[in-house]
């Protein structure tokens, strides 16, 4: 795990004593509010629906128990016991009083954490795949360069006033599950088919909102030393050309689709061409000294399989359920990574009591390395768990209400905090992932339907990412009441898309109904193993409508 | 944009956060006829004409500008079970708590009692 140096030390400790002179003068009245707000914005800080609400960063997702400690902490001396963990592998605090972030602020130094760049026109915490260095069909571990370009980004004085907020996303595996593809610019390790030699795709213009648009491939092989400068030239064409007079218009994807793929990826190569590489790209040796904080953990010699794992399964089938879903295999022998869902059937998708992170950091500590993640899917890992250790981490989640078994099934919803907390939120997100996990709560029905990611999000901003779900629910006013618009055959993995519209806008009550009819179709129609996206993929929107359609005319 | 230019029908009243803690706060009458916040939706006072709207837009103005509050706006209201109950879904959380959790807000009795800056 990356600690900081005493640059980065003291960087964040001053940031905190400006930030603490900022709200101090806004208290005595020097700031106004308009001055205010761009300052608190730089610092995570945001006023929300009905109080202020604080963004922490968890970079790439990682964390030590000793930091999920310190959140723990934070909850329940300046929040209300419990924390919001987000699609962008952040933390937030919906209830802090302005006058003691400075306060939490210096406790988030303590432990080489802030809230930097979790808001504004700047480039916004790197995320990453939450199994990171331990997925068996990893490549290289992402994380030094999402730490590489962590710093490279960090208060960059050139890209702090983008046209919008800028996202980067990086993923090592084949298998992409760090959404690359709806970010502004995606990353993607990959072995150079003749050389062998590992660099990077690089994808560019993909992103949610309004306008979802899926990343176009703009490089298929970068070679590692590159990276730095040729990330500066493509922020570079994006700053210089990217539309500020409309801030729905102003991501780097809408300048990719008007002046197209081609046109983009020239500008970027003749900007690239311009620059002074070896001033910009980072030092062999910086690159080293990082990548050598993200070295594998002291595992032991294990059999692949463990005998005490067998028998617990055996005598057990819950437990054999919830290791059968939540656990993910492990490039090191006898070690799987372990998801604690945060999806407990009838809670807000996302949410962890301080009590919770405090256990999750516990277990962490005494069977995972001390190292915890954070996945985009609203989930916590535990990526490196002896096999043998299964039975008594189940047995310690249970009783915390962190055992629920349900990892990529329908009731594992991604939820925004919708009209709950957010101040732009146009309908409520939580309530209506609450009935949906009501209505499938049977575990083997959950199980037979197999893997269906529902995403929701309550407003157009998408947080929810709700356009790459299987199926997508996005909460809109309708004439003075909330009103769910309905998408199908999205899909947030190497295979990106954005779904389509099934129909009308339903009310609140009528949803889980319309999944139940969806669901019903794909149990109609699909063949022997085949997913829920795969029988979409075959069969095609038009079933899915005629359900939909009925179920809408009879609700009308 | 003025307050008075995004008015809504009336009757209404005012909400705001608190400066200090983002708590939600509503406009009351007090003694002398002033106003001053209150944590209380339900004693927010209601501007049923313009005058007592206005009346509410200045001292919206004047709070803003007094740094003790921010986001300042009217809400139009139903008082028909003797309270004021925001006509909009977005405003009536707001009047509440997050609905997910009705241990949390105003629906739980949260900080009603506290003074505007406690």
């Amino acid at each position: 795990m990356y600690r900081y140096d005493e640059f980065d030390a003291r960087f964040v400790r001053d940031r905190v004593a400006q930030f603490r002179d900022q709200v101090s003068r806004r208290l005595d009245g020097s700031l106004t509010e308009d001055e205010f707000k761009p300052l608190r914005l730089k610092n995570g800080v945001y006023l929300q629906l009905h109080a202020y609400m604080l963004r922490i960063a968890i970079p790439y997702g990682t964390l030590s128990s000793r930091q999920m400690r310190q959140l723990a902490y934070i909850g329940e001396r300046y929040d209300r016991g419990y924390g919001h963990f987000t699609t962008r592998q952040n933390l937030q605090f919906n209830w802090p009083k302005l006058r003691d972030v400075p306060a939490i602020l210096d406790l988030l130094a303590d432990v080489e954490m802030h809230c930097i760049q979790t808001s504004g026109n700047c480039i916004r915490n790197v995320t990453a795949d939450h199994f990171a260095g331990v997925a068996q069909d990893e490549i290289e571990d992402p994380r030094p360069v999402c730490e590489l370009i962590r710093q490279w980004s960090t208060a960059h004085p050139e890209f702090s006033y983008l046209p919008r907020k800028f996202k980067i996303a990086v993923t090592g595996a084949q298998d992409d599950r760090a959404v690359i593809k709806a970010h502004d610019i995606g990353i993607r390790i990959l072995r150079h088919p003749a050389t062998g030699e590992t660099g990077y795709e690089i994808s560019v213009g993909g992103g949610l909102g309004r306008t979802p648009m899926i990343g176009k491939v703009v490089r298929d092989f970068l070679p590692k030393a590159d990276l730095l400068a040729y990330l500066e030239a493509v922020m570079r064409v994006y700053n210089l050309e990217g539309r500020r007079d409309n801030k729905y218009k102003a991501r780097v994807k809408i300048l990719v689709h008007e002046i197209g793929t081609e046109e983009f990826t020239r500008r970027v190569d003749a900007e690239f061409a311009r620059l002074d590489g070896p001033a910009i790209n980072a030092d062999p040796e910086e690159v080293a000294r990082i990548a050598a904080y993200f070295a594998p953990p002291p595992y032991e010699a294990l059999p692949a399989e463990s005998a005490a794992l067998a028998a617990a399964t055996a005598r057990d089938p819950n437990f054999a359920r919830w290791v059968e879903t939540n656990t993910t295999p492990h490039r090191a022998p006898g070690y799987v990574a372990v998801t604690v869902s945060l999806k407990p059937i009838g809670l807000a998708p996302g949410d962890a009591t301080s009590q919770q992170m405090r256990l999750v950091a516990d277990l962490a500590e005494r069977y995972s390395f001390d190292e915890l993640r954070v996945t985009h899917a609203q989930n916590l890992v535990l990526p490196h768990v002896r096999q043998d250790e299964l039975f008594a981490i189940w047995q310690a989640l249970g009783p915390a209400g962190l055992a629920t078994a349900n990892l990529g099934l329908i009731t594992d919803i991604i939820a925004c905090p919708g009209l709950d907390y957010c101040a732009l939120a146009t309908a409520r997100s939580i309530p209506i992932a609450q009935a949906i996990q009501q209505r499938f709560a049977d575990q083997q029905r959950q199980a037979a339907i197999g893997e269906l990611n529902i995403k929701i999000s309550g407003c157009i901003n998408a947080c929810g990412h709700h356009h790459v779900g299987h199926i997508g629910i996005l909460g809109l006013e309708k004439r003075g009441i909330e009103s769910y618009q309905i998408t199908l055959g999205g899909d947030a993995t190497e295979n990106a898309a954005i779904g389509e519209i099934l129909g009308p806008g339903l009310a609140a009550e009528a949803v889980p109904d319309a999944i139940e009819a969806i669901v019903g179709v794909y149990e109609r129609e699909r063949r022997d193993g085949e997913r829920f996206i795969e029988t979409v993929r075959r069969i095609g929107l038009a079933p899915f409508k005629s359900a939909f359609r009925e179920l809408f005319d009879a609700a009308a | 944009m003025s307050l008075a230019a995004r008015r809504p029908p009336l009757p209404a009243i005012l909400l705001a956060n608190d400066l200090l803690d983002g708590d939600v706060v509503f406009a009351m009458a007090g003694d002398n006829d002033g106003l001053h916040w209150t944590r209380d939706p339900v004693l927010a006072f209601v501007a049923g004409d313009d005058a007592a709207a206005l009346r509410l837009e200045a001292f919206a103005e004047a709070e803003l500008a007094g740094q003790r509050v921010v986001d300042a706006y009217l809400v139009d209201v139903d008082v028909t079970v003797g309270r004021p109950v925001p006509r909009h879904f977005r405003e009536r959380f707001k009047t509440l708590g997050p609905s997910n959790r009705p241990d949390l807000g105003k629906q739980a009795g949260e900080g009603i009692a506290s003074p505007r800056s406690a």
